[in-house]
């Protein structure tokens, strides 16, 4: 009776004890996430956020603005998409919701908004609420008819007026008045606004007459595509090239360097003690010195590019690989090379016919592998190096401008990991099936 | 012996053997040579589009380093100080690779078993959620932080998060793996007893895995510090951003360089050998 009693007391204390672990590991990791949120200023963050520059990007990156300007001393009207000097509109050819008549500029914003920009006074006649108007003058500011208290997407000062509605901005200032329209999409994705090719579509480009009597429509239309300024489809195809170059030169060489050091530090191969440990602590070292330490030591010696990149993974994985092939060599089956051995081959036929097919799916499927991580590393070097989609993407997001484009090349960086992610998985399943 | 296989029936064999053979060694040999002039052609064409060439950088590839060591050894009695200012941006670096490391492997955890045939809750979803995991593999960190320092501002958080997602997806995928190894009886008498879908995952699946679970966490970890360090240089806080710092200091202080080299170095290969130790224990003791 006693021995029960003895087991049960054990068994009680033990489950208490398992309780005690069930509930301490939980409440450490809480205790640490809290002393890490106070670490990381989690609380200053509300403040810190710019959740405007958030509302700006998302608007960014899924439509676009067209900016009518009017330079409120010469008079001259300019319409033009994001303002930029690339996406201006002949000031014969404006798009057809900005009419000029005479000294006067009407701008329909569509669902009943329409502004109209004259010699003197500005007018912008929203839909259930009426007409405002405004006088810019270099003397007294901005005049308006607007009384009594302002609804909030109106704003007004001495020299500023700014309406804000959802069909889209009037600004009235003394020396500018603007008026931006939002569409939905990426602009001039296709052809900018000087191709001749603008505005028409697929089937007309593909059927249709041709359109410029210089060229055929395909070619013209494909150079003009590919050499858009704005977009810069071949410049940005090339950086992606470029980025799986860094990725491919890498990996591949790291594995070229580290196969014949792997037989210097694999034990089977290599009996003498002191160069097999001199070359696993090469191998650790070269892994311990992160890719960022080699990317900077690098880029000082090479300057930015993708020759640098490459050399970066080469060296951070040549110590990855290394270890691994060793490891791979240690665990080679004998009897083969001794079957080799026993044809009379000399050491490289034995090394070529009896270990190389015995390690090969292991190097290859590793080095596959590593292709897809390393074109994302490649990314991040390119980011760091200058070279590549990592470099467009920082210069992107640092004018702080082009969202669009930042989307457009976070979509391009994805596919393009997903397919390396698909071809080395393809590749990987035939070669070691085949092997 | 030899009588019962004349010649004449083994030639056509033998020729059709060595025809073979010729025929893999072709496949072969021009495999190789594709692969070799892939590679010479690519480095050609990186080398010149590099800024320095090859050549030229080769020889300049220790003058670096050696001014690093150089101006380390020369201020080599700031170097405790050093060593100590820069403690808190390692500890930074490392707390940020820890927090991803846990939030990404929780959410790691429940996609894959989202994702898991036999024990998904929703069997329809199981596509979509690994969809979903691919993704979040493929974004590379660089992208989200870089996209949420601009909304959030730089600090150790957006480099947390964007980490975080990156982790999610790649545990994700490893531990549904783990998962479709996994025993199904326990999962089946717990089920035959009445328990719900969160107590059969958490008392019949989760004992199961949690040895492989917990070494392919220790992985991710050491390759998150390595991660938290590259993303501090674009401005999320860390090591990453002191070195950037102190490289782009008029000429770069280097004995500060050294100093962050030196606490990064260190940080990476304690990581690397204690986590080593512990998946090595915690593999074997799982097979045991």
């Amino acid at each position: 009776m006693s021995d029960t009693a003895l087991l049960k007391r054990g068994a009680v204390g033990l489950i208490g004890r398992k309780r005690l672990t069930a509930f301490a590991f939980p409440g450490l990791v809480l205790a640490y996430l809290a002393y890490v949120a106070i670490a990381f200023d989690v609380a200053g963050l509300a403040e810190r956020a710019r959740l405007d520059n958030g509302r700006t990007l998302l608007a960014d990156s899924y439509s676009y603005k067209t900016h009518v300007t009017r330079d409120n001393r010469s008079g001259e009207v300019t319409v033009a998409i994001e303002g930029e000097r690339k996406g201006t509109y002949a000031p014969d050819a404006p798009p057809d919701w900005v009419e000029r008549k005479g000294a006067r500029t009407e701008i329909d914003l569509g669902d009943g908004h329409l502004v109209s920009f004259g010699p003197e006074m500005v007018s912008y006649s929203v839909p259930g609420y009426g007409l405002i108007e405004a006088r810019p003058s270099p003397s007294a500011g901005v005049e308006t008819n607007l009384t009594g208290p302002l609804p909030d997407w109106i704003s007004l000062s001495r020299n500023r007026l700014a309406v804000t509605t959802e069909a889209g901005r009037l600004t009235v200032t003394r020396n500018r008045t603007e008026v931006f329209r939002y569409f939905v999409g990426w602009e001039l994705f296709f052809f900018t606004l000087d191709s001749p090719y603008h505005g028409h579509s697929a089937a007309s480009l593909l059927f249709g007459p041709q359109i410029d009597p210089d060229r055929s429509n395909l070619a013209g239309a494909w150079h003009d595509f590919w050499r858009n300024p704005m977009w810069r489809h071949a410049d940005v195809a090339w950086a992606l090239f470029e980025t799986v170059l860094m990725a491919f030169l890498g990996t591949m060489g790291a594995a070229l360097v580290a196969l014949p050091l792997a037989f210097l530090a694999a034990r089977n191969f290599t009996p003498v003690m002191a160069i097999r440990f001199g070359i696993r602590r090469v191998f650790d070292f070269v892994r311990g010195v992160d890719g960022l330490i080699w990317t900077i030591v690098l880029a000082r010696a090479f300057g930015p590019g993708p020759m640098t990149g490459a050399l970066a993974i080469l060296f951070t994985d040549s110590g990855t690989f290394g270890k691994m092939f060793s490891e791979a060599l240690e665990n080679v089956d004998r009897r083969q090379i001794e079957g080799v051995q026993s044809t009379g081959a000399p050491l490289l036929a034995r090394y070529r016919f009896g270990v190389i097919p015995q390690i090969t799916p292991v190097l290859l499927s590793q080095a596959l592998y590593y292709l897809e991580s390393n074109t994302r590393s490649a990314t991040v070097i390119g980011a760091i190096t200058g070279g590549g989609i990592g470099l467009l993407l920082t210069q992107a997001i640092i004018t702080q401008k082009d969202w669009e484009e930042v989307s457009y090349y976070i979509v391009l960086i994805v596919l393009m990991v997903s397919a390396m992610d698909w071809i080395s998985g393809i590749l990987r399943r035939r070669l070691i099936r085949g092997a | 012996m030899a009588d019962s296989f004349p010649a004449s029936r083994t030639d056509p064999i033998r020729s059709r053997y060595l025809d073979l053979v010729r025929r893999r060694q072709l496949y072969s040999g021009l495999t190789l040579t594709i692969f070799a002039v892939l590679m010479a052609s690519g480095f050609g064409l990186a080398n010149d589009r590099n800024a320095g060439g090859f050549l030229d950088g080769i020889g300049n590839i220790f003058a670096f380093p050696a001014n690093v060591i150089e101006e380390a050894a020369a201020k080599i009695a700031d170097m405790p100080a050093n060593l100590l200012r820069f403690f808190p941006a390692l500890v930074e670096t490392v707390n940020i690779a820890a927090v991803s490391t846990l939030v990404g492997g929780t959410a790691g955890f429940a996609l894959a078993l989202l994702s898991t045939r036999g024990l998904a809750p929703w069997a329809l979803a199981i596509p979509l959620f690994r969809r979903a995991m691919d993704v979040m593999r493929a974004v590379p960190e660089i992208v989200i932080a870089l996209v949420l320092i601009y909304v959030l501002g730089g600090g150790p958080v957006p480099a947390m998060i964007a980490i975080a997602f990156h982790t999610a997806g790649a545990l994700g995928k490893l531990f549904s793996e783990v998962n479709e190894n996994a025993d199904l009886k326990p999962v089946e008498g717990l089920a035959s007893v009445g328990a719900g879908w969160a107590q059969r995952m958490w008392l019949g699946v989760v004992p199961q895995v949690a040895p492989n679970y917990l070494s392919y966490a220790l992985l991710r970890f050491e390759i998150n510090i390595r991660a938290s360090a590259i993303l501090g240089f674009v401005g999320a806080g860390g090591l990453g951003y002191e070195l950037k710092n102190a490289m782009s200091w008029g000429q770069g202080r280097f004995d500060q360089a050294a100093a962050i080299f030196l606490l990064l170095f260190a940080a990476i290969v304690v990581f690397d050998q204690v986590s080593s130790h512990v998946r090595d224990r915690l593999t074997k003791g799982a097979a045991a």
